[in-house]
């Protein structure tokens, strides 16, 4: 459904080194599944979901979205594609002085549905799919930030879109209301064959949604799983930064003797790094704290905090 | 302090107060009409904006910028072969708001500008992920989103212009605050200056109770 191929995107401002967000990837996604796409923060997983839709141009390879090359198209044609690839944002992206109900209409005015009644009654269904019918003539500022989050999903749908792009879709919720919107997100996948791109920086995004895993660093694409494995027990990936992106998170101590210093080299390390270094010695060895397959982040009580 | 004094000139007050409305009445419409227009234009063609332009927008930001930074007096006087060629003579209230609309528009668009850009780049990256065309994004959600913050503008340029309306009477442009002027500073009437000053002052007090009013009520962002 997806095929990126050989795709690069480089960022150069003037008078700075040019960034090269997105290094020579190549990601075949099939129709009707959904594609985690994983990494740290600055790995470039944004711009890539950007590159999908052309958000962002990608400075050198081919976007493939069914049968069209995306980056062959003119800029009108683009944007008559555009209507078959719905998107959703961590941020929400809604109008804030347009109803609920308006806000869906909007993407199928962009779509070129000129009859209204017809809007609002595509409106009005998809508004039914997220459960948010009730809510339809508030605006943004009187809902959740989950029930946001569905209202950007239903705008995204209305134009009956082949593809859905997310880009941090729950980021900004909690734990319980990212479950509900990730439901929605699987429904919608399941009933309508919509092939989801999920980008996100949470593994229990991607353990609870994702078909399939991409895991990014550097804008380089390093390592693809099947989901369903993260569920093994004995499964490791074979890069560190896989390993430490299926590691069970962040753990604070806070009970352990009071450090006088930490050291430089320490503070400067990155997850990545840090994940390297677990490897390497087998286990946060030389901060004493034995807890083997857990990235141990130490910051004590007086020090550093 | 004398009433007679003032109920004396109180013809000529009327007179005054109906040139004033007169000025801000047609320069402010035509500042919104030709501001707006500039306002998205700098927005849109600005370095990030949906379209950018880096060259032009520099051009045109700069004559923005000129017009803007014209101490007013100068700009009225230096521009009175034009207000002669559009409206036949250089004096009067008809001239007089030559040079006013000429100072607002560009005072106007930069303040569009403003409230179009501080919205943020969100609800624009979703409606080119929707396919919209650029004119499309400007109508339904550049302008709707901003137009709380632009109704906010349209009342501070009136308040700032009914100011500068004082400054008319040098081109016989008349106006309540070219009457404080004359009757207080030239010819010591000091009842009838600060009678001229009250009105202004509550022409302005009503010009923002009026704008924040309006601007609360098309705002959608918070709930009341
Ligand atoms: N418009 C831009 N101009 C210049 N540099 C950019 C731009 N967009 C992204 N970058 C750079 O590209 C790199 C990748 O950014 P990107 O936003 O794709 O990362 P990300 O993986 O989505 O990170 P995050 O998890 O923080 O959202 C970063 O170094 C970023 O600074
Ligand atoms: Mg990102």
């Amino acid at each position: 459904m997806i095929s990126l191929r050989h795709v690069s995107t480089t960022f150069a401002a003037r008078g700075k080194e040019p960034v090269t967000a997105v290094d020579d990837v190549s990601l075949e996604i099939p129709r009707g599944s959904i594609q985690g796409i994983i990494g740290f923060s600055g790995a470039g997983k944004s711009t890539l979901l950007r590159n999908i839709n052309l958000l962002q141009r990608p400075t050198s390879g081919q976007v493939w979205v069914g049968e069209t090359e995306l980056t062959s198209l003119s800029s009108e044609q683009l944007r008559q594609a555009r209507h078959q690839i719905g998107m959703i944002f961590q941020g929400f992206n809604l109008v804030n002085n347009l109803t609920v109900a308006q806000n869906v209409e909007l993407s199928l005015k962009f779509a070129g549905v000129r009859d209204a009644a017809a809007r609002r009654r595509r409106a009005a269904e998809a508004l039914e799919i997220v459960d948010i019918s009730e809510k339809a003539s508030g605006y943004p500022a009187q809902l959740s930030g989950g029930q946001k989050q569905r209202v950007a999903i239903a705008r995204a749908l209305a134009t009956k879109p082949e593809v859905l792009l997310c880009d941090e879709p729950t980021s900004a919720l909690d734990p319980f209301t990212t479950a509900g919107v990730l439901q929605y997100l699987a429904d919608v996948n399941r009933e309508f064959g919509i092939t989801v791109v999920v980008v996100t920086h949470e593994m229990e995004v991607i353990k609870a949604l994702a078909d399939d895993v991409a895991v990014m660093e550097n804008g380089r694409l390093v390592e693809r799983f099947a989901a369903h494995r993260l569920r093994d027990t004995g499964f490791t990936p074979a890069t560190s930064i896989g390993r430490y992106l299926v590691s069970e998170g962040i753990t604070v101590d806070r009970s352990g003797p009071a450090r006088q210093t930490v050291s430089a080299a320490e503070q400067t390390q990155s997850p990545a790094e840090r994940a390297e270094a677990t490897a390497a010695t087998g286990g946060p060895g030389e901060s004493a704290h034995e807890t083997p397959d857990r990235i141990l982040t130490t910051v004590q009580g007086g020090g550093r905090l | 302090m004398s009433w007679e004094t003032i109920i004396q000139r109180l013809p000529e007050i009327q007179v005054a107060m109906l040139e004033t409305f007169a000025m801000i009445g047609v320069a402010i419409p035509l500042a919104v009409l030709f501001g707006t227009p500039l306002g998205i234009w700098l927005y849109n063609h600005a370095p990030g904006g949906i379209s950018p332009t880096p060259k032009s927008h520099a051009i045109v930001s700069g004559v923005v910028n000129m017009v803007r930074s014209f101490p007013f007096l100068i700009l009225l006087i230096a521009i009175i072969p034009f207000t002669r060629l559009l409206v036949g003579t250089s004096v009067g209230t008809a001239a007089a708001i030559v040079p006013l609309t000429i100072n607002a528009i560009p005072y106007f668009a930069r303040l569009v500008e403003q409230n179009i850009t501080q919205l943020g780049p969100g609800a624009v990256e979703a409606s080119r992920a929707m396919g919209a065309t650029r004119g499309q994004i400007i109508r339904n959600v550049l302008l709707v989103d901003a137009k709380p913050a632009i109704i906010g503008s349209i009342t501070i340029t009136t308040v700032s212009f009914i100011s500068y309306s004082a400054m008319v009477g040098l081109v016989g442009g008349g106006g309540i605050g070219d009457l404080a002027i004359r009757y207080g500073y030239y010819r010591y009437e000091t009842e009838t200056m600060i009678f001229a000053c009250v009105l202004m002052v509550a022409l302005v007090t009503f010009a923002q109770w009026s704008g924040t009013r309006i601007a609360r009520w098309t705002d959608k962002r918070v709930t009341a």
